[in-house]
């Protein structure tokens, strides 16, 4: 479902690189469309050209064919010159944080505003509000050396904000921070969105970090986009295998089954296992109780994550089953009856294996 | 103190003053090194610049001039400088009107060092980041401004390193162009010290090049701590 208008809208992107006579479909067939103020995530594994992607839409990376349209100008048909404008509206962090060594805090958030029509004292009031903003006001004349991972990060954000974009990517920005960090810089990401309205492209290869802020996600495989929605629908009923791989493990419920696998006590589980997934107000009691007094049938819970998506809570359960047999098939009509997404798995599939 | 000069170091004395003596001698040599270094620095500056901008991932790729260009600085610093001197003999008379003193040695000394010069400024600038220029680059600067604020300037330490390493084999070939028509110290060490056999003139030449690299090395290692961070 592609809405009409949007601020970023990239219409069948194809990016091919020759390479010593080898050919690279990068991207194909790409088309995007971001909604103003959305927190667009793009996943996908390393190679999935991800990159290359994101940065077609500041023109970093001409595309072979088709358009990009940002902010109802086709960047495609700009001049160098006109397209070095539009760039400004487009703020970029990266992994590698990327700042100029040779320049202080202070100085790399400036550096973007030396060109602007700011007195000095303007701009220096307004890199001083934007370190306040990212929460390194007391390290304007810090070199980046002297920063830990997390805090270039901020700083990075704070110069990509400076020439005030509508639009900001972000390229792989918390691969290189831990998970405490991580989290810590994606919620300054989501305050951004919120307080000023950016509209906000990550990529990255964790949908945990899509799963904290993103309002919609795309994902990314060999190149194509094989799937794209809002972050519940992704979340709650993954269509694509690599889909809903990112899913589970992120859930964790591929680590219990690999487990349940490889120890060996899938033969001691009696009973038919189910996963479950379901979004809203469908609990985990209720459930339980439900499926016995209704079908006298029993269900173990070997593994349950309830998680917040926006507001709306996600769960995936996995269960074991036991009772009659037609009983046990009619619970899982009755679960499906409920919104819930059932699906009966083999453990014993790949045991030998 | 004279007494010891006067002892040890007579032909020193000797050769003190005069159109040439030590005195002389020191100016032609700071005179080979500094006005060469600065010319050969500029020189260095822009081939080197060209050379990282033009190349295949560069901010403005430009393969056929790089392809020129790149050949164009090896074969330059392939020519043996005893040779370039006297090859671009007519071009040096030319350009300055003489091709002996140290005036005539100017010529060679940048032609033979510009070359050199320019690929360390390559390999400096090609060290830069290029996660920083791609950010420059996304910031909307053009590609003049990238190459002033960003490649220059975070290039800077690595630049005077190797300014300072270029300028410290330039006082070798003013010894070089010296000893066959240049002046400076090493005439004076080669047609004085060596030739008439007063080795304490070749010594004291030797000194004071010396003293010359150690001051402008501890120049360069101030410099470049300063810049680093
Ligand atoms: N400049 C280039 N020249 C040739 N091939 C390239 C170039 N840039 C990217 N590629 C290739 O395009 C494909 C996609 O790369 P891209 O960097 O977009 O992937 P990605 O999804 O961002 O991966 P990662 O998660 O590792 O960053 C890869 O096969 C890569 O080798
Ligand atoms: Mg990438």
């Amino acid at each position: 479902m592609v809405e009409k208008g949007g601020i970023i809208q990239l219409k069948n992107i194809d990016v091919t690189f020759h390479n010593e006579g080898k050919t690279i479909e990068a991207v194909k067939n790409v088309s995007i469309n971001v909604n103003k103020g959305d927190i667009f995530g793009v996943i996908g594994y390393s190679g999935a050209g991800k990159s290359t992607l994101v940065r077609v839409i500041n023109l970093l990376q001409k595309p072979t064919s088709g358009e990009v349209i940002v902010n109802d100008k086709s960047l495609t048909k700009l001049s160098v010159k006109d397209l070095r404008k539009e760039r400004k509206n487009i703020g970029m962090i990266f992994q590698h944080f990327n700042l100029m060594r040779s320049l202080t805090v202070f100085g790399n958030v400036d550096f973007p505003l030396r060109d602007s029509k700011l007195s000095k004292q303007e701009r220096k009031e307004k890199v001083d509000k934007l370190l306040k903003l990212v929460g390194l006001d007391d390290r304007a004349n810090n070199y980046p050396s002297q920063l830990s991972g997390g805090q270039k990060q901020r700083v990075a954000i704070a110069r990509a904000l400076a020439s005030d974009p509508e639009i900001l990517i972000s390229d792989e920005a918390t691969s290189a921070l831990d998970p405490k960090t991580t989290t810590e810089i994606l919620k300054l990401l989501g305050r951004l969105n919120k307080e000023l309205g950016i509209t906000i492209v990550i990529i990255t290869h964790e949908m945990d970090a899509i799963k904290q802020i993103c309002n919609r996600v795309a994902v990314m495989e060999d190149g194509a986009l094989i799937e794209e929605g809002d972050l519940l629908t992704i979340f709650g009923s993954p269509k694509k295998k690599l889909t809903k791989d990112f899913v589970d493990t992120s859930t964790q419920i591929s680590s219990v089954l690999d487990e349940i696998k490889e120890s060996g006590i899938a033969g001691s589980i009696s009973g038919r296992l189910v996963e479950l997934n379901y979004i809203g107000n469908v609990t985990n009691e209720p459930l339980v109780v439900g499926l016995y007094k209704k079908f006298d049938v029993e269900a173990n819970i070997l593994f349950s994550n309830i998680e917040r998506l926006q507001g709306t809570t996600v769960g995936i359960m996995l269960f074991a089953l036991t009772g009659d047999d037609d009983k046990v098939s009619e619970a899982i009509k009755y679960l499906n009856s409920l919104n819930v997404n059932v699906k009966e798995i083999d453990i014993t599939e790949s045991k030998e294996a | 103190m004279t007494n010891f000069i006067n002892t040890y170091l007579p032909n020193v004395v000797a050769n003190w003053e005069g159109d040439n003596g030590f005195v002389v001698a020191i100016w032609q040599t700071l005179y080979m090194t500094f006005v060469s270094a600065i010319f050969a620095g500029i020189f260095g500056i822009i081939l080197g610049i060209l050379l990282v901008v033009t190349t295949d991932d560069g901010i403005t790729p430009h393969k056929t001039f790089y392809n020129i260009l790149d050949k164009l600085v090896n074969l330059f610093r392939s020519i043996p400088f005893v040779i370039l001197l006297a090859v671009i003999g007519p071009f040096t008379k030319l350009v300055v009107g003489q091709t002996i003193g140290p005036k005539g040695a100017l010529v060679p000394l940048i032609i033979g060092t510009a070359p050199f010069f320019a690929r360390q400024v390559q390999l400096a600038l090609v060290e830069v980041d290029h996660g920083v220029i791609e950010a420059a680059e996304a910031m909307g600067l053009s590609p003049m401004k990238i190459i002033f604020r960003v490649y220059l300037k975070e290039g800077l330490p690595e630049l005077i390193r190797s300014g300072t390493f270029t300028t410290i084999s330039l006082i070798g070939l003013t010894a070089m162009a010296g000893a066959v028509g240049g002046g400076g110290l090493g005439n004076m060490a080669i047609a004085v010290g060596y030739q008439r056999f007063e080795n304490d003139v070749t010594i004291v030449s030797m000194i004071f090049i010396l003293i010359l690299v150690f001051v402008i090395q501890g120049i360069g290692d101030l410099l470049v701590r300063k810049l680093e961070h």
